[in-house]
């Protein structure tokens, strides 16, 4: 192929794999937190597409507002998930919470076909994010250009919250060990709520980028890129937030890069993933960054 | 005198209703009573029933976090749907990429086609399981979801074997009730006997605390692996008969979502009951049916009451399984079998508020 | 002839040496004591020798033959069983499904003949069935056995995590706390029941126990940890009036 399309490729790949990455740390926290795989992340995802959707087109409220809004909307939204249908359940056998995330997923899955229905809507256009630009011989939208430097820097900020403030060590503490963080006083339930807040803006934010550059939006768009980057968080090591953004990007290159030189394989890409992880289980379970957690007996 | 008079009761009983069971089969086989609609509705609680049994062994007796009974369903179906239609009508059906010459020319009698879909899910899922079963059993759930995905894109692809998303039709359909029933009640017969067996008990010990049970000398990944595969294959049993009821397999049909139904069927029934699990098997697969006039706009004194249209049963349902998970929990039966001391006791009124506390016995230690 | 020896084990946690220079045999028929502290690393040396943790360095010998790094389960079958600090019964399982369970490690039968009763099955299911019960009944549990176990006092509850270990058929049993959170009387009855159990069974007891007047009465021999080291072994006497134990549980006279 050649050196254009070798370029452009990597560069969508480079994107794509900070779109994972965004998404892949609200997995990464909560599950390090309250060792649960919240399913519903990729539909809050889902939801802040569609939220974008109705403040700009049926709203038409101008993109930046629209964009504020979205972000309050979905992190109320996951928050408000946390207090309903995880909260009550937190002294409850694991499985019962397992179901709750995967009743939410469902729940809002079907909420979604039923309120917007099935029929994929457009994504807003956002003039400056879908303008394309030249950059040394190759034609990128200005969204994929900036997608990686925003998540790098949520990726930084992030990283100062948890390691830099009060909060964050809090909430360090609390994925470390539940029991005896509670008993020292630290208040669980704001810790939590920070998690969530921290995660679904993350989301929210990926799902701004990925319509500009898929401005499809359909109820079920979330599942797969719910999956994927749960595998990009266990790649990376489950509960290290700089783990999740790594094999966010290895996951989005390797796709992509599978794409473009085995293109027989296309119809495959989304099994890419899975793939890996099969392959991270068997040889490296804690991932690429994480460490392993021994059980008290 | 009194004991010997209620075991005869019970026994009698209990003979009564499987006469009675056998002639409602029959009378609803030959077309005496009940019409079409009645009979699919059964046929497909019945496959519903096994498909959930099957689940339930794994999640509810085992305690892993299977989420991948649509993905062997699939597998089940398509191998059926491969094999029985009947050679000659191939042609037809794979008209724009001919059929794989080398299955092209093979037809399989219906019950071998059925066993043989059931042990290449079972295949399947000892290749998932070896890896996954391994570590914890949180990533069980995400490894089958995505499965039973994967399984759905290889199907839609495999172009030459599975027509890919034209799907496959004119597959034989089932002579008989006594097909679905009768495999449902070999089927949940069997994962009963091996549930009150010592592998069963072993099953029960790795949900209740797997770390004794290890210390009691139990193998923790060959039992998982154990009841993973038979839990797989039990679920391409029910995608076979599924396909022979249909008529017609296709991808779609087999998204993950299925497996939702199933997650709320055993979460409804009780998930340490297969009694409760049957139960709600046919609630579950009548409900789905009788409510789809929530699908359908309601006008009420000639006004169009907007709440109903297209997919509303479905967020009802969802409402359904998140209210049982966070209020209703052990569901209809718990942990608990469906038994005749439990029938009588609807009748008695309650008598016995001081009820004796067996002591101990004196041992010799 | 030494059941059990345990050849300077080590184990590290991260930057945490749990245990460190770990030198114990354990004499068959004998009732071994391994008190401590709060924190010493009793049950990490119970946990690598059950094989729940592999150790850093050193080995676990059973009967001469090296044990290190195999799976719980595999010791277990080899002769080791265990309770627990903190009772770990199959909760929602009646008391004979908790004892049955025990037994399942040396079914010959597979699944399949299991399930479709095939008559060795079930004769199999049978012989468990009756040791069971004659394990029971000798344990004075047999009355209670289709209660569930968790509903069962605390006392019944050890006394059938106990029972449970030994229906494993294991020589070598290791107790964890057996008397926590007893009364005096309820220990002196456990104290008795230990000594009847070893004695009928055939058994060599290592137990870990913080009841001075039940590890005094019954050990023959007792080893005492401090800090993931062993700070003193011996008889009863031996280690009553060692220097370095009293100074370990007590802490040192500060000069005024």
């Amino acid at each position: 192929m050649s050196f254009e399309t070798f370029m452009q490729q990597l560069a969508n790949g480079i994107s794509i794999g900070s779109l994972y990455a965004l998404i892949a740390i609200g997995y990464t926290m909560v599950y390090g937190i309250l060792r649960l795989i919240n399913f519903a992340h990729g539909d809050i995802f889902m939801m802040a597409a569609y939220f974008m959707v109705f403040s700009m087109i049926n709203f038409n409220l101008p993109w930046y507002i629209a964009i504020l809004f979205v972000f309050i909307a979905t992190v109320a939204l996951g928050v408000i998930i946390e207090k309903v249908a995880y909260k009550p359940l937190r002294d409850a056998p694991r499985m019962s919470i397992m179901i709750s995330a995967i009743g939410v997923s469902f729940l809002l899955e079907n909420l979604a076909t039923y309120l917007f229905t099935g029929v994929p809507k457009g994504f807003p256009d956002i003039e400056f994010l879908t303008r394309a630009v030249t950059l040394g011989g190759i034609s990128l939208s200005v969204a994929t250009i900036i997608t990686p430097v925003v998540t790098i820097l949520l990726l930084l900020c992030v990283l100062f919250i948890t390691n830099k403030t009060k909060i964050g060590m809090a909430m360090r503490a609390v994925s470390k060990d539940y029991e005896t963080a509670r008993l020292m006083g630290i208040k669980i339930n704001r810790v939590i709520s920070t998690t969530f807040v921290i995660g679904s803006g993350l989301a929210a934010v990926g799902a701004v980028l990925w319509g500009s550059k898929y401005p499809s939006v359909m109820p079920l768009m979330g599942v797969m890129p719910g999956l994927k980057c749960f595998v990009a968080a266990v790649l990376g090591g489950i509960g290290n937030t700089t783990g999740a953004v790594i094999g966010g990007f290895i996951l989005g290159m390797g796709e992509i890069m599978l794409v473009s030189f085995l293109p027989a394989l296309t119809g495959y890409r989304d099994a890419f993933a899975f793939i890996v992880l099969i392959i991270v289980l068997i040889v490296k379970p804690t991932g690429l960054l994480g460490e392993k957690v021994t059980d008290k007996v | 005198m009194m004991i010997k008079n209620k075991k005869f009761m019970r026994r009698s009983l209990t003979g009564f209703l499987i006469i009675a069971f056998a002639i409602i089969i029959i009378l609803l086989d030959t077309e005496t009573i009940g019409d079409d609609y009645v009979r699919r509705i059964l046929n497909l609680g019945a496959i519903y029933a096994i498909v959930s049994v099957s689940m339930n062994l794994v999640n509810g007796f085992t305690g892993l976090f299977s989420l991948g009974q649509a993905g062997f369903m699939a597998i089940g179906a398509f191998t059926v749907a491969v094999f029985t239609v009947p050679v000659e009508l191939r042609e037809a059906i794979f008209y724009i990429v001919p059929q794989s010459p080398l299955v092209a020319n093979v037809e399989l009698p219906f019950f071998v086609a059925l066993i043989i879909g059931g042990l290449l899910a079972a295949l399947v899922s000892i290749l998932i399981g070896m890896p996954v079963l391994r570590l914890k059993s949180d990533y069980l759930a995400i490894a089958t979801l995505g499965f039973s995905e994967i399984i759905r894109i290889i199907f839609t692809n495999m172009d030459t074997i599975t027509n890919g998303a034209l799907g496959i039709n004119r597959i034989p359909g089932i002579p008989t009730m006594w097909v679905t029933f009768g495999v449902a009640i070999v089927s949940i017969g069997f994962i009963v006997l091996l549930i009150n067996s010592s592998y069963g008990r072993a099953f029960k010990a790795i949900r209740e605390d797997d770390i004794a049970a290890e210390a009691m000398g139990i193998n923790l990944f060959k039992h998982k692996v154990l009841s993973f595969a038979i839990g797989a294959f039990f679920a391409g049993i029910g995608g076979g008969l599924l396909a022979s009821l249909l008529g017609t397999v296709d991808p779609k049909q087999f998204y993950f979502t299925m497996t939702y139904n199933f997650l709320l069927i055993i979460v409804l029934g009780g998930m340490g009951s297969v009694s409760g699990t049957v139960i709600a098997s046919f609630v579950v697969t009548a409900g789905l049916e009788f409510l789809r006039f929530f699908d359908d706009s309601l006008i009420l004194f000639g006004v169009n009451i907007p709440i109903f249209r297209p997919g509303f049963r479905m967020v009802i349902f969802s409402l359904l399984l998140m209210i049982l998970v966070l209020f209703f929990r052990k569901g209809i039966m718990g942990q608990k079998e469906l038994s005749w001391s439990m029938v009588e006791g609807w009748f008695k009124p309650h008598k016995n508020l001081h009820s004796k506390r067996k002591k101990d016995e004196g041992g010799t230690i | 002839m030494s059941v059990l020896k345990l050849d300077n084990v080590k184990m590290q946690f991260g930057g945490v040496v749990a245990v460190n220079n770990l030198n114990i045999e354990v004499e068959k028929g004998k009732i071994v004591a391994l008190i401590g502290p709060n924190g010493a690393g009793k049950t990490t040396a119970f946990n690598v020798i059950t094989g729940v943790y592999t150790p850093t360095s050193g080995d676990v010998y059973l009967n001469d033959e090296k044990i290190t790094s195999l799976s719980p389960d595999k010791i277990t079958k080899m002769g080791i069983a265990r309770t627990f600090q903190n009772i770990r019964l199959f909760k929602n399982l009646t008391v004979m499904d908790n004892i049955l369970i025990a037994t399942h490690l040396h079914v010959k039968s597979n699944f399949l003949s299991s399930a479709i009763r095939m008559p060795w099955s079930v004769k199999e299911e049978k012989k468990m069935r009756e040791k069971s019960e004659m394990l029971l009944g000798k344990l004075g549990l047999l009355g209670i056995k289709n209660e569930i176990s968790s509903s069962l006092p605390y006392g019944e509850q050890r006394k059938l995590e106990i029972a449970r270990a030994l229906a494993t058929d294991a020589k070598l049993l290791l107790l964890d706390e057996p008397a926590a959170g007893m009364n005096p009387h309820e220990t002196d009855e456990l104290t008795k029941f230990i000594r009847n159990v070893r004695d009928e069974f055939d058994l060599t007891i290592f137990m870990i126990e913080h009841h001075m007047d039940l590890v005094m009465e019954i050990s023959e021999k007792i080893y005492v940890l401090d800090f993931g080291q062993l700070i003193a072994e011996g008889t009863a006497d031996d280690v009553k009036n060692n220097q370095r134990v009293i100074e370990a549980y007590l802490g040192v006279e500060e000069d005024a």
